[in-house]
């Protein structure tokens, strides 16, 4: 049986950690501080990487005559700032965890069995392990392929510029998230906790929470209301794949997806790579929408010295485009980790010129939320041992994106953020099922302490 | 077994634990990283171990119980000499990723200094040996259920929380005492780190009898603080000066600007 108006066809675009070019720590002219003020006067709504972008291309040829001192400052910083970034994403992510496994122990919704996506429609309901292998096997190429044409037809409309066709799919996407699916949870919450409730309150949240989070991710809004909001998003999606998936599926899907994000971000012809390249040559950011973004941009203005905030409002669209008619869903779910790369300043203040001073922020493509929350949630559907397995699949993960950003941090190109983490998930969870789920529960039952 | 037993054993295993967490390690992200890192370890140590028990239980007779009772204490034995053997190993690891990163970057001093990596990845290894140990005995005391039904004791769920936390205390302590004396070469502290990391877990072996494996346990915790605070510098002066707030580099770096 296939449910017919909820399913979400996903087209991943893999998470890749990427690097845009970073410019050295320099001062700034008055009149290139002037330019890039009435820049984002003007561009208003365009994300600030642009300017940091044309920023970055002209003070390029400064950095070389930065001093040794500097250099090893930067270094110093670096590190500090590399790991500050490690944990702006370790926060969002366990986040993300945090709230799919509290429904998935909760709301029994979620676990029990409702059919299956029409992108999976091999049922596993057979009666040998090899047909069933087979069938998820079977289930696992038609999803990665659905998957790979939904890629390469968003790389295609983005090189032929199609961004209203772009735009008005992910608006539909986010639609359908922010309204039907958190309808349907919220409902199933009621339903698990037995609170009563009557339609028009219930009318009045949903339509509140979700008119918030539709300004909130596509236009503007306080930095960290998008970043709730996409966390909230990516959990859901995360909870329909746990729902939907059937067991077997489910992992063999992670395994390969894992394998598609390396290919597609690191072969020269793969649609994520030239999709990022695209972007880099038009110096635009790449799909603000469904991406997490971590960045904060502080611009000193030059009459008055005092820092004016402004959140970095990357017209984020939910990062997970869930297609919602029945026909036509294709979710893109970009899994691009791309440290912006603002100027990172360290400026003189004594000069009365225009300070540029930006964080660097970091971002994270909503589809690894997704995955990782996905296999997160698995374990604790479905492993026996229970929260051990959680615990080993949630460090493992964290490792592996402390792993991923480390490597983005030597090699300064787009990565895929999804191997490395889901490897040693699907490792740590088999080994802790099998292995040392027996282990743990015979030292508890003697008290044993190891 | 309500929810009152299970804050209170949550509490009672995990609250020194998390409050160190939270004043000590939650503001610095290169110190965060290190614990996960630390706790990713200890998971390891515990694959490897839990992969050679479980071969030596397919291997054997499974209906002789007190073979099966062997094979759990060979697997105890075992488990934590390989949890050491990691210690050391995510020493020496340290080790070189500072030397690299000393190198890389011509500085003096380096980001993070081997002693707190020392108490980081101690209470790393403590977190994740605390939350195997006692995470799903939390979970059963949320759920409907009486305490020793077949005769066993009634103690379980605090007796399991006391204990939890002296070992997560331990284990921060060992791994302090553990980085100094690889720090110093002195290779008698490692040996009797070990040994009492062993002392500890044979002690666990006479539970239910809760008086010969907790209260012991408690006095090597607390030998084992004391030694540990030597070794990272503390004195009886340094303490008395702190406690009477008269310690002027503490008050001086506290009201250091961040």
């Amino acid at each position: 049986m296939n449910t017919s108006g909820s399913e979400e066809e996903f087209c991943n675009e893999r998470t890749s950690l990427m690097t845009t070019e970073s410019p050295p720590v320099s001062s700034y002219h008055v009149e290139t501080g002037i330019s890039s003020l009435e820049d984002t006067q003007t561009k208003g709504r365009r994300p600030i990487t642009n300017e940091s972008n044309n920023r970055e291309a002209d003070h390029e040829g400064e950095s070389v005559e930065r001093d040794s001192t500097a250099d090893s400052e930067d270094e110093e910083m670096s590190l500090k700032y590399g790991a500050k970034h490690v944990i702006m994403l370790f926060v969002p992510v366990t986040l993300c965890m945090i709230v799919v496994i509290a429904t998935i122990k909760s709301v029994s919704f979620y676990t029990e069995k409702g059919g299956q996506l029409i992108y999976t429609p091999f049922t596993e309901d057979t009666t040998s392990v090899g047909q069933r292998l087979l069938n998820s096997v079977l289930n696992t190429l038609i999803m990665i392929s659905v998957i790979v044409v939904m890629t390469i037809f968003l790389v295609v409309l983005y090189k032929y510029r199609c961004y209203k066709f772009i735009h008005g799919w992910l608006i539909l996407s986010s639609l359908m998230l922010l309204f039907w699916f958190s309808f349907m949870y919220l409902g199933e919450v009621f339903k698990t906790y037995n609170v009563a409730m009557d339609y028009p309150t219930l009318a009045l949240v949903i339509w509140n929470f979700g008119a918030v989070g539709m300004v909130c991710i596509h236009w503007k809004g306080p930095l960290q209301l998008q970043q709730a909001y996409l966390i909230m998003i990516s959990a859901l999606m995360a909870l329909v794949f746990i729902k939907y998936l059937p067991e077997w599926s489910a992992w063999v899907i992670l395994g390969a997806i894992s394998v598609y994000d390396l290919i597609a971000v690191l072969c020269p012809k793969g649609p994520l790579r030239m999709l990022v390249e695209t972007a880099q040559e038009r110096n635009e950011p790449i799909f603000p929408a469904l991406i997490y973004s971590s960045a904060m941009i502080w611009m000193v203005g030059m009459t008055e010295h005092s820092a004016v905030q402004q959140p970095s409002h990357q017209e984020t669209n939910s990062d997970e485009e869930v297609g919602q008619s029945h026909h036509d869903n294709t979710e893109d779910n970009r899994n691009m980790v791309v440290p912006e790369t603002e100027v990172h300043g360290a400026q003189s203040r004594t000069t009365s010129a225009v300070e540029l001073e930006e964080e660097r922020g970091i971002k994270l493509g909503l589809g690894d939320f997704i995955f990782y929350s996905v296999l997160v949630g698995k374990a604790s559907a479905t492993a026996s041992g229970d929260w051990n397995t959680t615990l080993a699949c949630f460090v493992a993960i964290l490792i592996g994106l402390c792993l991923t950003l480390l490597l983005l941090a030597i090699f300064k190109k787009a990565l895929p953020a999804l191997p490395i983490s889901i490897t040693f998930g699907l490792v740590f969870y088999f080994s802790t099922d099998n292995l040392v789920r027996p282990f743990m529960d015979n030292l508890a039952a003697h008290q044993f302490y190891i | 077994m309500t929810t009152s037993v299970f804050f209170g054993c949550t509490f009672i295993a995990f609250g020194p634990a998390i409050s160190l967490f939270l004043f000590t390690i939650a503001r610095d992200p290169l110190r965060v990283i290190f614990l996960i890192a630390g706790a990713f370890f200890w998971l390891v140590s515990l694959l490897l171990s839990s992969l050679v028990w479980f071969i030596a239980v397919q291997i054997s007779n499974k209906e002789n119980a007190s073979v099966q009772k062997g094979l759990l204490i060979f697997g105890v034995v075992l488990s934590v000499l390989l949890q050491e053997t990691f210690r050391f190993g995510y020493y020496k690891l340290l080790k070189r990723a500072n030397e690299g990163l000393m190198a890389l970057s011509q500085e003096d001093a380096m980001p993070i200094s081997i002693r707190q990596l020392a108490y980081v990845s101690g209470l790393g290894f403590g977190f994740m040996s605390g939350a195997f140990s006692v995470v799903n005995i939390l979970a059963d005391s949320l759920g409907p259920g009486t305490v020793g039904i077949h005769g066993d004791s009634q103690h379980y769920f605090v007796s399991s929380a006391f204990m939890t936390m002296a070992v997560i205390l331990l284990h921060m302590f060992w791994g302090v005492v553990f980085f100094d004396a690889c720090e110093k070469k002195r290779w008698w502290a490692v040996v009797i780190v070990v040994l009492s990391h062993l002392l500890v877990s044979c002690l666990s072996f006479l539970n239910p009898q809760y008086e010969g494996s907790l209260i012991p346990a408690y006095v090597v915790m607390c030998l084992m603080g004391m030694w540990a605070f030597s070794s990272a510098g503390g004195s009886l002066r340094n303490l008395k000066l702190c406690l009477t707030c008269r310690d002027k580099d503490f008050l001086l770096a506290n009201h250091r600007p961040r």
